[in-house]
């Protein structure tokens, strides 16, 4: 039996597939594996942001430049963001964001908790659409979809990975 | 000495060719809209402290021409962190010139944090910047001109300018006009494929 690919390469795949050449992260434990499969390829110009607002900001200028960029960050970086978000929206121009979502399904954190439950309000707010996966299965067709809301049809889109996904864990006794 | 906000732009701009120039919000936009509205300007009209990182996203897309990104120190103070990024990043053909009347100009003048000891292009060497300097004359302004031009690495200035206000000079301010006005100017058919 062939041992299953991380969801992460398939996400990688669709990311060369739809030429989304610049992709800019704020890090999360759930991103890691994409992050560095990102980093490791060569036609792929990985920015490194210090706040996740200058993701935003990046898109715009890439996009009027006639690169594509996506932006990976967890969900209390949605919050960061609200402000560069109403540029896009004024400007419209095309995004993707891949969000690793807390204080989604299970969390441990409490401080997680209010971003994370409101993570989909403050993109509705921005009239993004809003996509989710929570299994495996389900990561790479979501991804496409959304790649191609933002890129074929000029959305304003988040493709949210569930702790489903993910796992959430417990502080106190998980050891990894 | 403070040098005078438009004839510095206006330095800044002359015989442009393939420049592409990212205004920050208010002052900045008017100003390079006085030195002629055209389709390589990118002026903002909000989405404060985003400027810089615009520029990288041009200057990381079009990586032949020259981007230049115009803005107030109010502006660049709220997005100072994107400087650490750009600095990563160092696009040998981005150039980010802040007008520094060490004011919030636009909002009725109050001081800003470069009035109070913050000085910016410390900040930029601090972050990596290869270039950044202090311009408090025309004639450094004419050379910073040229520098641009040559896209010879990236480069920071604060430009010392007067608090004057100036009459707006309005660009067109349907930002999804603005932005495919300047795709098309760069992309040509590929804006719209
Ligand atoms: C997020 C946000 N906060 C505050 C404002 C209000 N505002 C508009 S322009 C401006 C000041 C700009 O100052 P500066 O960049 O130094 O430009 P100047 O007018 O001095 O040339 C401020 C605070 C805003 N537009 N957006
Ligand atoms: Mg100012």
């Amino acid at each position: 039996m062939v041992a299953a690919r991380h969801w992460s390469e398939e996400v990688f795949a669709l990311l060369r597939k739809y030429r989304a050449d610049l992709i800019s992260y704020v890090p999360d434990a759930g991103h890691a594996k994409l992050i560095d499969r990102c980093r490791a390829d060569i036609e792929t110009r990985v920015v490194p942001l210090t706040t996740e607002e200058e993701g935003v900001a990046l898109a715009t200028g890439a996009w009027l430049g006639g690169t594509r960029h996506v932006m990976l960050m967890q969900s209390s970086g949605v919050g960061n963001c609200i402000n560069m978000f109403a540029m896009l929206k004024t400007c419209q121009v095309p995004f993707l964001t891949l969000v690793t979502m807390r204080g989604d399904f299970g969390e441990f954190h409490p401080w997680q908790m209010p971003m994370g439950q409101g993570t989909p309000a403050a993109l509705g707010l921005m009239d993004f659409i809003v996509l989710r996966a929570d299994a495996a299965r389900d990561v790479a067709p979501t991804v496409e979809a959304g790649l191609r809301f933002a890129f074929n049809s000029y959305n304003r889109v988040a493709v949210l990975f569930g702790q489903r996904l993910l796992g959430a864990k417990d502080f106190r006794t998980v050891r990894e | 000495m403070k040098l005078d906000r438009r004839k510095v732009v206006a330095e800044l701009l002359t015989e442009r060719g393939a420049l592409v120039v990212v205004a920050g919000l208010g002052a900045c936009a008017w100003d390079i809209t006085a030195a002629g509205d055209t389709a390589l300007n990118f002026p903002l009209w909000g989405g404060m402290g985003a400027a810089a990182m615009v520029g990288l996203g041009l200057a990381l897309a079009q990586p032949r021409r020259p981007v230049l990104v115009i803005t107030g120190d109010g502006e660049m103070l709220m997005g100072m962190s994107s400087l650490a990024t750009i600095a990563v990043q160092r696009p040998d053909n981005l150039s980010i010139v802040v007008l520094d009347n060490e004011q919030y100009g636009e909002t009725g003048h109050q001081a800003t944090h470069t009035a109070m000891g913050a000085e910016l292009p410390a900040i930029a060497r601090g972050c990596g910047f290869d270039h950044a300097s202090t311009i408090t004359k025309m004639g450094a302004v004419a050379e910073l001109r040229n520098t641009i031009h040559d896209r010879a690495g990236l480069r920071f200035a604060a430009i010392k300018i007067t608090p004057a206000d100036y009459p707006k000079a309005l660009p067109p301010r349907d930002g999804a006009w603005l932005k495919h006005r300047m795709r098309v100017a760069l992309l040509g058919e590929q804006a719209h494929a």
